[in-house]
């Protein structure tokens, strides 16, 4: 069956190509046959490819070991379920899982928009077609899922900490994401090369952007959570550079989908937003870039391999087209209006996106120090979490003032007086808010004050802008159906609020001690009385090596009751790893985590205690923050028909 | 030996569904594509309904209370105006030269 994959990534390879060639010159020359097949070529591409990973999928749960990809990933005591997982657990799995994701939103992008967006359509085929040769072409002659080997027993196994339910959705939906970011540049490319710039090529970005953008997003809150529970080291987020990578991409996509509310508006950050686009693309690309290259130290060092420089020039030779691309077209890209004030809705959206692209780029420089300090230097510097830290309090505290402030400023023009009186609410709610937290004790940490009184100031801005909108339509339902996406925008805003809530409180107020203990023994942390009450030792071998399982059992007291367990498990070839306890007590919104860290002397064992406030607030807000982009993308049947009536009025 | 008929098949399949647009008989045109008039003529309509998207958000800040009486009287009459050049601007035939100066916006 390896040769049904090889001859079927041969197929697409060459469908992606011509999609590319015969689309270039279908689109040049006006030649609508040449354009059509084109287009036929890249939808045809997304079966080919499918049918790739179908015999990929199939050999990973036959436990196929001919493929040394199924030898690699998985062994025969491994879940049909885990199994299927091992096809994004390794490289070649990876970039066949992109490569389906990319013909697949392709496929649907032209098929959907090809009459109203024929325009577009056109140049977009052999833009998508182009990247999917790229990656048709690292499968087909770079690193191919489908190299064979005499068969084997037994296969290495799927590394244990990506045996985890989160690990079965959180990759695929970072890839949705990822890739999804292709098709928004696609039709901004398509765009400029078709010197069609009207409003059609903005509806479908921001479309596609929001898609890539959800998928992203609720992706990394997936990826949080995995981390959180599996990885064993207390927190969700490590400013790991893998993370990173899929952070700084949903960044640019957020001030994209801000600041394109202004270009529907006033015809202005034309230049800005082709940009955005274009930079969340190129992030999305790096970001593959950096989990496939092992040019970084990272958690996901699994992933290491040697196809880093293939994506170094990719990366290269798509941003010199972009560059070139939109310096080309600069004249067709002039604004048509100018900002009327400093105070309006379009000024703060200005202003929140400056924050958003200052952290973005923040982020790429500490993930990109180490790599050119051991490139100038001779040696690695990395940088800490302070760095992030601070700069995620620099920009991020003001941006969540910026979300209470947006929705109830005017646009165009608004006056201090005004403003002030628009926002005497939310201005009241936080100052009393900001005096009980200090009452309650919350003034020990500056930034976490803040940010809680900031919380609030967004959620009564929310709540007021709801009140006066239903109090002029008349009804909610209306004034949300009158306009979905402000309303599922914010939705997301009282995700984002839930979210900063969640990480202040399991930061800036969570309490973290070490200590040795010997059973019977027991500590205080935080109002919980834990007493360890013993090792259980289970030794066990397979695929990954011999294993010894040491498990701590406890019973707790105090806040809430109960027992949990905590081990560390020692492999003969991954080395160790931790089985955390947590419970999580509902009434008081906190989690108290024990983490089995070494053994001590004698038969005593290092424990890390922690208990983490409203930590889960960040789960729920990933479930808040897939509403509301769901209310946002809901399609709207009026903005269809404004679009097919223009175009009908255009060519009367 | 199965997966070189699959294998095959799926190249024709391919390749046919590739020429299908060169094999029809009915030449497909570009009706579907807009001409650079067009293309102009939507540039003007699109200004023409953002003018008029504005008129509607200032009505809807005003009557939420966002904006005051004060101000909604000194930003609806550009407003008015600026929709009103857009509507006139559409209605004026290409090749006719825009009037000597626009009024603000």
């Amino acid at each position: 069956m390896a040769d049904l994959g090889r001859a079927a990534l041969v197929v697409s390879f060459l469908l992606a190509l011509y999609a590319l060639v015969s689309g270039v010159a279908g689109a040049r020359t006006r030649n609508a046959r040449v354009s059509d097949s084109a287009r036929n070529a890249l939808v045809t591409c997304f079966g080919s490819t499918l049918v790739a990973a179908i015999v990929l999928a199939a050999a990973l749960i036959r436990h196929d070991f001919t493929f040394e990809y199924v030898a690699a990933h998985t062994s025969r005591d491994l879940s049909p379920v885990y199994s299927l997982t091992a096809f994004w657990g390794g490289q070649q799995g990876s970039l066949l899982l992109w490569l389906l994701i990319l013909t697949g939103y392709a496929a649907l992008a032209v098929l959907v928009n090809r009459r109203l967006l024929r325009d577009l359509v056109v140049w977009v085929v052999p833009v998508v077609g182009g990247i999917a040769t790229f990656f048709a072409f690292m499968l087909t002659f770079v690193s191919s899922p489908f190299d064979t080997q005499t068969r084997v027993l037994d296969g290495a196994g799927l590394v244990p900490s990506l045996q985890n339910p989160y690990m079965v959705a959180h990759p695929p939906m970072l890839y949705l994401g990822y890739v999804g970011l292709t098709i928004p540049f696609a039709f901004a490319a398509a765009a400029l090369l078709s010197g069609r710039t009207d409003e059609r090529w903005i509806v479908a970005t921001r479309r596609w952007t929001l898609i890539a953008w959800t998928f992203l997003g609720f992706g990394q809150l997936l990826g949080a959570h995995w981390a959180y529970v599996e990885v064993g080291w207390g927190g969700y987020y490590a400013w790991d550079p893998v993370e990173n990578a899929a952070l700084m991409p949903w960044l640019a996509a957020t001030a994209f989908l801000h600041s394109v509310m202004i270009q529907e508006r006033k015809g202005m950050l034309k230049v800005w937003n082709m940009v955005l686009v274009a930079l969340a693309f190129e992030l999305s690309v790096f970001g593959t870039f950096l989990t496939r290259s092992g040019v970084v130290n990272s958690i996901h060092s699994f992933a290491k391999s040697s196809i880093g420089g293939w994506f170094l020039g990719f990366v290269v030779v798509t941003v010199v087209f972009s560059v070139t691309l939109i310096l080309w077209r600069l004249p067709l890209l002039r604004a048509r209006t100018k900002l009327e004030s400093p105070l309006s809705r379009e000024a703060t959206f200005l202003y929140n996106n400056l924050l958003l692209v200052a952290l973005c780029l923040t982020i790429l420089w500490g993930v990109l120090f180490p790599v050119l300090t051991q490139l100038y230097e001779g040696q690695t510097r990395t940088i800490g979490r302070p760095y992030y830290d601070f700069f995620l309090r620099a920009f991020g505290l003001p941006l969540l003032l910026l979300m209470g402030i947006g929705p109830l400023i005017a646009w165009r023009r608004a006056t201090a007086r005004s403003l002030v009186r628009t926002l005497r609410w939310p201005i009241a709610a936080s100052v009393v808010a900001g005096a009980a937290l200090i009452g309650a004790g919350a003034g020990s940490s500056l930034p976490g004050l803040v940010a809680y009184t900031f919380c609030v100031f967004v959620v009564t801005t929310i709540v007021v802008e709801l009140v006066r909108g239903t109090r002029a339509t008349g009804s909610l339902f209306e004034l949300v159906a009158r306009n979905r996406r402000r309303y599922g925008g914010y939705v997301v805003h009282a995700a984002v609020v839930l979210l900063a809530i969640g990480i202040t409180g399991s930061s800036a107020y969570q309490t973290d001690v070490e200590r040795q203990l010997r059973p019977g023994q027991s500590a205080t942390v935080d109002g919980y009385t834990l007493t360890y009450r013993g090792t259980r030792q289970d030794v066990s071998a397979d695929a990954s090596g011999r294993k010894l399982t040491s498990e701590a059992l406890f019973t707790y007291t105090g806040r809430a009751s109960g027992t949990l367990t905590s081990s560390l498990v020692q492999s003969s070839l991954l080395g160790p790893s931790h089985e955390v306890g947590i419970r999580t007590n509902w009434l008081r919104a906190e989690d108290l985590y024990v983490i089995f860290e070494q053994r001590g002397t004698g038969n005593g064992v290092y424990f890390q205690i922690l208990v983490k406030p409203l930590v889960n607030l960040i789960w729920i807000a990933g479930y808040v923050f897939l509403f509301g982009s769901v209310v946002a993308l809901w399609p709207d049947a009026r903005e269809q028909r404004r679009l097919v009536a223009r175009l009908a009025l255009a060519r009367a | 030996m199965i997966a070189l008929v699959v294998g095959a098949a799926i190249a024709v399949a391919a390749v046919l569904l590739v020429a299908l647009p060169f094999l029809r008989a009915r030449v497909p045109d570009w009706e579907q594509t807009t001409t650079a008039d067009e293309e102009r003529r939507l540039v003007l309509i699109e200004e023409r309904d953002q003018a008029l998207a504005a008129l509607k958000e200032l009505e809807f800040d005003h009557r939420t209370g966002k904006i005051g009486d004060e101000d909604y009287r000194a930003l609806v009459g550009p407003l008015r105006r600026a929709a009103a050049e857009a509507l006139r601007a559409l209605d004026r035939p290409q090749d006719s030269p825009p009037p000597a100066a626009n009024p603000p916006v």
